[in-house]
């Protein structure tokens, strides 16, 4: 693959987690338990959606063929799609959200900080911009860990088969393929084989306060960087996609 | 025929337009205009998103528009610049003390400041009654740059502008 290739693909996954993710989140809107809750969510899965607004559209420039974030997102198929596995499991009960994102909080924490050094001025600023607002994700998905953790023994015990059910999902966030490996070892992207430990790390404490655990050498899913996914995402895109694909080119 | 406005005055209209969410300060009061170029009736402005998927972006960028086409231009091109990244920094302490009188708690300090770096919580004050004796209701508020507060001695709740 030619450098842009590469470097669309890189962008492109971003992009889709975010967007995954964000769409995950807007399910949320008027079902958490309090309005607090509910505008929380919201306010998440529009931070999510402004970061993937913003690979897909330099996506969209590097590939060079005038493809908007829109196209981008509304006219692909599950199979091009390249998020990380963990955006698109479905919200669950809270506990199951929380715990969904707080991997991922971490995990964004640590990629940003570095991708802030990237060679590409836009990704170091896309970076720079993301950065801010993935902390306040990490502040929100931790404290409710720790509370729901050690709250009662039924908020213990839905956090706890939370973190079990997700787990198998965190390994895809440390896989490199050959679009990874080029990309950081010239300087534009992040080795994330790197982050684990600290990832670990960060993990394992907040767990640690909540008195919760996570599963040991359990088997990992994979797959994304090859456009598969679990079963969810279809029926996710099948929504998400519809209108635009009813009505192309339809204007608010 | 209208003659093309000057920087200064380009300035000064951008100037007047409010941010769709705080009505009380302008646009270029939040730092979002970088930067623009005119030439002859075409004009190139550079903004800088405060929050990625921040909704009032969309209509301040239609509002420059119509504003500067209003204004004799007859093309407005409008870019995204993140680096670097926007930030509370950037809101003088004039524009602090309206957002103060309009009821929202400003940011508490600066980006640099040791209490921020170190990350501890803000220490906010209740617009209202000027109380330090707060807390957090929500780390998110009625929009993506703002946290919901309540004040323990007037009872009020209001919202306060994120420092980032």
């Amino acid at each position: 693959m030619a450098n842009k290739d590469l470097l669309f693909q890189y962008c492109l996954r971003l992009g889709d987690t975010h967007n995954v993710l964000s769409h995950r989140m807007a399910e949320w809107c008027s079902n958490a338990h309090i309005l607090e809750e509910d505008i929380a969510m919201t306010n998440i899965s529009l931070d999510h959606i402004g970061a993937a607004s913003a690979w897909l559209t330099y996506a969209g420039q590097v590939e060079g063929k005038g493809r908007t974030e829109d196209d981008l997102t509304f006219r692909r198929d599950e199979r091009d799609y390249y998020n990380m596995l963990i955006a698109e499991l479905p919200n669950g009960n809270f506990a199951d959200t929380i715990a969904r994102n707080f991997m991922f909080d971490v995990f964004a924490k640590l990629y940003y900080t570095q991708l802030m050094e990237s060679a590409d001025e836009t990704l170091a600023g896309i970076a720079g911009k993301v950065i801010k607002e993935a902390n306040y994700h990490l502040k929100h998905s931790s404290q409710w860990v720790v509370r729901l953790g050690d709250g009662t023994d039924e908020s213990h015990e839905k956090m706890q088969s939370a973190i079990n059910e997700v787990w198998q999902f965190t390994g895809n966030m440390f896989e490199m393929d050959s679009v990874d490996q080029t990309l950081a070892d010239a300087g534009v992207g992040v080795d994330v084989t790197e982050l684990q430990d600290s990832w670990m790390a960060i993990v394992e404490d907040v767990l640690e306060e909540a008195k919760l655990t996570h599963p040991v050498d359990e088997f990992m899913m994979t797959g994304s960087k090859q456009g598969m996914h679990t079963e969810k995402l279809g029926h996710m895109l099948a929504e998400m996609q519809f209108l635009p694909r009813a009505y192309p080119d339809a204007k608010w | 025929m209208k003659s093309i406005p000057s920087k200064d005055e380009v300035w000064n209209i951008l100037n007047e337009i409010p941010d769709p969410e705080i009505p009380v300060i302008s646009i270029v009061e939040l730092g979002v205009v970088r930067d623009f170029a005119i030439q002859d009736k075409n004009i190139d402005i550079v903004i800088t998103p405060t929050y990625t998927g921040c909704p009032a972006t969309n209509f301040f960028e239609k509002d420059i528009t119509t504003e500067l086409i209003k204004a004799g231009f007859t093309t407005v091109n409008i870019t995204h610049q993140y680096n670097p990244a926007w930030t509370t920094d950037l809101i003088s302490e004039e524009s602090r003390e309206k957002l103060r009188k309009y009821g929202i708690a400003p940011p508490d300090g600066h980006t640099s400041d040791k209490n921020f770096l170190l990350g501890k919580d803000p220490k906010v004050k209740c617009p209202q009654c000027k109380s330090s004796n707060t807390k957090m209701i929500s780390q998110f508020g009625s929009t993506a740059c703002k946290s919901l507060y309540q004040c323990n001695d007037c009872l009020e709740t209001f919202d306060y502008f994120k420092c980032i």
